[in-house]
């Protein structure tokens, strides 16, 4: 059975070369980078390349790059490490509903353990946060923003220029993070227009290692680290680098951002192709978030009315297709994710989403196959459910 | 220096050929438990020495401590068949204890009579020794912060402070092999328990209705074998699909009997199962109750469907009885992760909580049920979990 991976937003398949490059760093550039001998100026220069190779994506500035273990730690470094540095500046910190885990619950331990006050901005029907509520929100007191580029589960695209512009007119000292995971090396990274302070990123979703992934950390920043060590990356990250991961960073995010523009438009393709497959096989479904149009080019959240999303989940898995869904059959009661609950649909619709997210590795040809399979098995499920 | 465990074992009752055979499959199933280990066990008047690196002396008393069949067992030490001997060890023994721990008795057992001393009499010299050299010794008969043991064998002499628990019951294997239903739920595993603590190998049966369920329910099920698979060598574990099966019901059936009629094709299936295994019991989670599945009609009309002796061990053991059983056999926790092996869209909202034979009976007329048990059957995975 051909299998195709449409989960993409989750994790990718690593490049063969990536793979190749891991493994040779692993098994010949074994030095510690801060060793004195040339083994382990060898292996800082792993790190140095890949440290490069990342910061083209945003201003060339290599010692504005932080590696971390991935987007969690990231978030993590930026969010607890920015509140608590600055705390003297002020105690109000802005988020939204429809942020990743490792975003929102860093928000909630401020909360509860730090003693911050946190606001969470609402959303509308698409995903979308209204920038006027957080400019009424923003005052001297607030001192962190955080608000992600690209949405995860349904694909929104936050207006970040007109949220940075914003937030930085009612306090410009306010720091404004964005959680840039689902769209780094995928969508240019606008962090000068956007006014951002720092930016989160993940090897693993650009066909990288798992394992890796960075903060970027506009010069001037000042942030306390999460841990204590030999004084690595700046200070803000101790422990001994790891080099072979980092260096898959680094070739992955190349491959990846390479013509970054026709790959995106060959991606926005790809989803609507599956898109417009399901619409003229004749059953009924809904978009959720924004119009396929406007959504990231990569990600597209349906909902299949009636039908459980792990029972089509598992069917479609059945047929070698592996998608998302969009809650877990926790404890016989549906859970649906926070996302979809922020975006006020009804339960029928948040307890039947499937999302479908594409990478460079899929094609044409698999994703209309994915895409009647879906009709069939929907069609099928219909039949057996009442 | 090796590390010496002493297993104690026995159902009182044990005699004549009995004893033998439940001596080997014991000695049998120790030595399986320490597959891991540069061990050897051997017979000693009527316990098992078992002989291993002392470092590995706690790791290896955990895993006995988990066979069936033993009462307890001790790290001993060893001294030879010489009273002074036999002093100079306590000595040392009591030496190392903590002086809080003041409060003493000794006990003897003198498997060897050909030992000069009586054990009252080593009870009392070894006693009057000790408290020489440690004046802080008061003997406490009732109450006593430590107990020296010393059994007289006929090589040589072992003294122990301390006894640890094992699970009692019989050694896996001596009673016959049997197929437990598992689910993923508290129950199941807990029986499978009680019914290898008798002395009964198991196999074990595990229905799933994937793609209406997920897989990591299946793991489940191997992840709970594998905690019982602790108290034998490995239990071989068959999962089997029902999902045809429960969309033909569906299908078919009125709902509120669906859960009536699937339990009884499980019967069947794990008869079928068990005649090409040569199981010669069923073991289920059933007990009884008020809800659906639990009332005496259902468990009846269930057990009409099968010829086989099924075994109910958690019968006379209540909701928390269970939990704890589960908590303390280490099950508990894999069996309430959240993935259930039965899809709710399967599930009635009303089941029938005192069904008719007659009537499950004649919807069952209508369903092609051998070719559906065939094709279910045809569909087992089996894998044999171990520890």
């Amino acid at each position: 059975m051909t299998e195709i991976y449409l989960d993409n937003s989750a994790t990718t398949r690593p490049y063969p070369e990536v793979i190749a490059h891991v493994s040779r760093v692993q098994g010949e550039i074994y030095g510690n980078p801060s060793s004195m001998h040339e083994k382990g100026v060898e292996a800082e220069k792993q790190i140095k390349e890949a440290r490069w190779r990342i910061a083209s994506f945003f201003s060339d500035r290599e010692d504005e790059i932080i590696f971390t273990s991935g987007g969690t730690e990231a978030n993590n470094l930026a969010i607890k490490g920015a509140a608590k540095r600055n705390r003297n500046k002020g105690n109000h910190l802005v988020t939204s509903l429809v942020e990743h885990p490792s975003v929102l619950n860093c928000f909630r331990y401020l909360e509860e353990y730090e003693g911050f006050r946190v606001t969470y901005l609402p959303v509308d029907q698409q995903g979308l946060i209204d920038p006027e509520q957080l400019k009424k929100l923003v005052d001297k007191n607030t001192i962190l923003v955080s608000i992600m580029h690209v949405n995860n589960e349904i694909g929104t695209v936050q207006p970040l220029k007109e949220i940075g512009s914003l937030i930085k007119k009612q306090n410009p000292s306010v720091l404004f993070h964005v959680d840039a995971v689902q769209s780094f090396a995928r969508l240019p990274l606008k962090t000068n227009e956007w006014q951002a302070d720092m930016l989160s990123c993940s090897a693993h979703k650009v066909h990288g290692p798992r394992g890796s992934g960075c903060l970027w950390v506009r010069k001037g920043t000042l942030l306390q680290p999460l841990m204590h060590g030999g004084g690595q990356e700046k200070e803000l990250r101790p422990g001994t680098e790891n080099v072979p991961a980092i260096a898959g960073f680094g070739l992955a995010a190349r491959l990846t951002g390479e013509n970054q523009h026709q790959k995106a438009a060959a991606l926005g393709n790809l989803k609507l192709s599956f898109y417009r497959t399901l619409q003229q096989k004749g059953i009924d479904f809904y978009v959720n978030g924004p119009p396929v149009e406007e959504s990231a080019v990569h990600i597209i959240n349906l909902s299949f009315s009636g039908l459980p999303s792990e029972v089509l989940l598992h069917s479609l898995e059945e047929r070698g297709i592996y998608v998302s869904a969009g809650s877990a059959c926790h404890s016989r009661k549906p859970e649906p994710s926070h996302i979809l609950q922020a975006l006020d649909l009804d339960r029928d619709r948040l307890e039947s989403a499937l999302r479908f997210s594409f990478s460079c590795y899929n094609n044409e040809q698999e994703v209309e196959y994915a895409a009647a399979q879906t009709a069939e098995v929907v069609r099928e499920l219909r039949a057996i459910i009442r | 220096m090796p590390a010496k465990i002493m297993v104690r074992y026995g159902e009182i009752a044990l005699k004549g050929k009995n004893r033998g055979q439940f001596e080997q499959q014991l000695q049998r199933n120790l030595n399986s438990a320490l597959k891991d280990f540069p061990a050897t066990v051997k017979r000693l008047h009527g316990r098992f020495m078992v002989s291993g690196p002392e470092e590995q002396r706690e790791t290896m008393q955990q895993r006995l401590s988990k066979v069936f069949g033993v009462v307890s067992l001790s790290p001993v030490k060893e001294a030879g068949l010489d009273l002074e001997e036999i002093k100079q060890l306590a000595l040392e023994m009591v030496g190392n204890m903590p002086p809080e721990r003041n409060k003493f008795r000794i006990k003897t057992r003198r498997a060897n009579k050909d030992f000069p001393h009586p054990s009252p009499e080593i009870n009392q010299l070894l006693g009057s020794y000790l408290q020489q050299h440690f004046p802080r010794l008061v003997v406490d008969l009732k109450q006593p912060s430590f107990i020296l043991s010393v059994e007289i064998g006929y090589d040589k002499a072992y003294l122990y402070l301390e006894r640890i628990a094992g699970p009692g019951g019989l050694p896996v294997g001596i009673t016959g092999r049997g197929l437990l239903l598992l689910s993923g739920g508290i129950d199941s595993p807990v029986a499978g328990w009680l019914a290898m603590k008798r002395g009964l190998a198991l196999e074990a049966i595990h229905f799933h209705s994937y793609p209406f369920t997920s897989r990591r329910s299946q793991e489940k099920a191997v992840d709970l074998c594998r905690k019982l698979a602790l108290s034998c060598e490995s239990i071989p574990l068959h999962m089997i699909s029902l999902t045809n099966i429960q969309k033909e019901l569906r299908s078919q059936c009125p709902e509120d009997l669906s859960i009536i009629l699937l339990r009884r094709i499980m019967l069947r299936l794990a008869e079928l199962l068990s005649a090409r295994q040569k199981l010669q019991a069923l073991v289920t989670g059933e007990s009884l109750g008020q809800v659906a599945s639990q009332t005496l009609e259902s468990i009846t009309v269930t057990a009409k469907s099968t010829g086989m002796l099924i075994l109910r061990p958690l019968l006379g053991m209540d909701k928390k009885e269970i939990v704890d059983k589960a908590t303390a056999v280490d099950t508990y926790n894999i069996s309430i992760l959240p993935y259930e092996d039965c899809c709710t869209l399967f599930l009635p909202k009303n089941p029938v909580t005192r069904p008719k034979l007659e009537v499950v009976e004649n919807y069952e007329a209508k369903l092609n049920l051998d070719d559906l048990l065939e094709e279910a059957i045809g569909s087992t995975e089996t894998i044999i979990v171990k520890s």
